[in-house]
């Protein structure tokens, strides 16, 4: 039961997983987002825009906004996988069972810790503002979930299977690298998926420390006091964050190794 | 002044904001748990509205929480109510996931001797699987919880209640000397709430879990 329960507290921040989809199931959400985009244009071009609204709705400035939310979001993925996937096998094997617990009790808390606080706080003690400043925020706050699929990915790999590859005269390391990774191969790329996720959330809140990406489209509405711009940010915002899930839920579906 | 004058010095604030910040997750995750679990138990043996009520709710979580907030300013104003609106959206799919998987995983054959012993569906539900489904459900609630602090924290551009709003201040004052200390006590409050959901989750899971599977 405990491991059970244990399991069930790691992936909560990981997007169901669906079955294999037809094609029709593969066409609903980008004709839905489609859809909003269409109508977004359409309505936008419909309104006579003064010229605040102008300054922020138009092709190249919102071009310029989602192409660095696109940015922060692929490399602080990239980053968070580099980091959070080793020290998940790290931290799977048989010498840190002592602490395990421990540490995944800190971590189950740390996520937490709004990630606002954490891109906020870079900012004002460190004075770490731009790009960089966001992609660490980013990869400190995405990298918590993913490190926790992945221990649960390598901790549901059936022991019979490794103890077999034992039996066969597979060194330790090739137990890891032939049996246990690509057992858990479904895991860690639902790990990529809820760091996709995360991180393009996350970077809406970038533009509070000067790295841009659509946040800024937002925040201009904000301080300007135009709903329009920020219906408008917010809108595509979900619809990337959308579109992202969805190009990674492919992804998934067909990573998957054949015979899982 | 240093980080502990500075607490001490708007323990009114810590406290007020604090008691703010727990309730809008508290509602948050009442309302989340009663339409999750609702759902859950509505679902859980028919695949087609699972997955569907699965999808829907896990397209809630991946909206940007920032992009949520302002889209709700329209039809619901500024203050508690879009962030209580948007957390309980938050909030749906681990609930949701865990009711689903709890219910899934009573064992068969005890569904079958309670029918066999002549209890009806609902006394089946009551009697026999919520309750041994619970640990599972409680746990999603739990962690639905940690996760709703942390977003409540964003919560303060629409005005809500709450720790973010230390955020925000310290960020608008950012090169003073009190930024820190403020965006400091935001984060330490939510951590603190944290800690304190988390030990109020345990002995609940501990007192309402029936004595058989303790």
């Amino acid at each position: 039961m405990t491991t059970l329960a244990r399991d069930q507290d790691l992936v909560v921040q990981t997007p169901p997983r669906t079955r294999r989809r037809s094609l029709a199931g593969y066409l609903v959400m980008p004709a839905i987002l489609a859809l909003v985009c269409l109508g977004m244009y359409l309505y936008v071009s419909s309104q006579e825009l003064d010229s605040i609204e102008a300054r922020s709705l138009n092709a190249a400035s919102l071009a310029t906004a989602t192409w660095e939310h696109i940015q922060l979001t692929v490399v602080s993925t990239v980053l968070t996988l580099i980091i959070a996937v080793p020290l998940g096998i790290l931290l799977t094997r048989p010498f840190t069972r002592r602490f395990r617990p421990y540490i995944i009790t800190l971590l189950t808390l740390g996520q937490a810790v709004p990630t606002i606080a954490v891109l906020v706080l870079l900012a004002v003690a460190f004075l770490f503002l731009g790009f960089q400043a966001a992609v660490v925020g980013l990869v400190l706050y995405a990298f918590i979930p993913v490190l926790l699929n992945t221990i649960v990915g390598l901790e549901q790999v059936d022991e019979s299977v490794l103890e077999a590859g034992r039996g066969m005269g597979i060194s330790k390391f090739g137990v890891l690298r032939r049996l246990e990774l690509p057992l858990s191969v479904p895991i860690i790329l639902a790990g990529v998926r809820t760091a996709l996720v995360i991180n393009v959330g996350t970077a809406t809140l970038t533009t509070y420390i000067n790295a841009g990406g659509l946040g800024d489209i937002i925040v201009a509405g904000l301080s300007t006091n135009r709903v329009l711009i920020q219906i408008i940010g917010a809108a595509l915002t979900a619809v990337l964050a959308l579109l992202i899930d969805y190009l990674a839920g492919i992804a998934e579906d067909f990573l998957r190794p054949k015979g899982l | 002044m240093n980080f502990f004058e500075f607490l001490v010095n708007r323990s009114d604030d810590m406290l007020e904001l604090g008691l703010g910040h727990a309730a809008v997750v508290g509602v948050s995750v009442l309302l989340a748990t009663v339409i999750g679990v609702g759902l859950g138990i509505a679902t859980y043996r028919r695949p087609r509205p699972r997955e569907a009520v699965l999808a829907v709710a896990g397209t809630f979580l991946t909206i940007p929480s920032f992009a949520l907030f302002i889209l709700l300013i329209g039809p619901l104003g500024l203050g508690a109510m879009p962030v209580v609106v948007a957390l309980t959206m938050y909030g749906l799919l681990p609930i949701i996931r865990n009711t689903i998987t709890g219910l899934r995983e009573v064992d068969p054959a005890i569904v079958e001797s309670a029918s066999g012993m002549g209890m009806s569906r609902t006394q089946q539900l009551l009697k026999i699987e919520l309750p041994l489904a619970w640990p599972v459900i409680i746990t999603g609630i739990r962690v639905t919880t940690l996760v709703l602090l942390g977003i409540a924290a964003i919560g303060s551009i629409v005005l809500g209640p709450g720790y973010g709003e230390l955020i925000f201040t310290g960020l608008a004052r950012v090169g003073t000397p009190v930024a820190v200390n403020l965006v400091l006590a935001g984060a330490l409050g939510i951590i603190v709430l944290a800690i304190v959901f988390d030990v109020l989750f345990y002995v609940i899971r501990r007192l309402t879990t029936s004595q058989g599977i303790r």
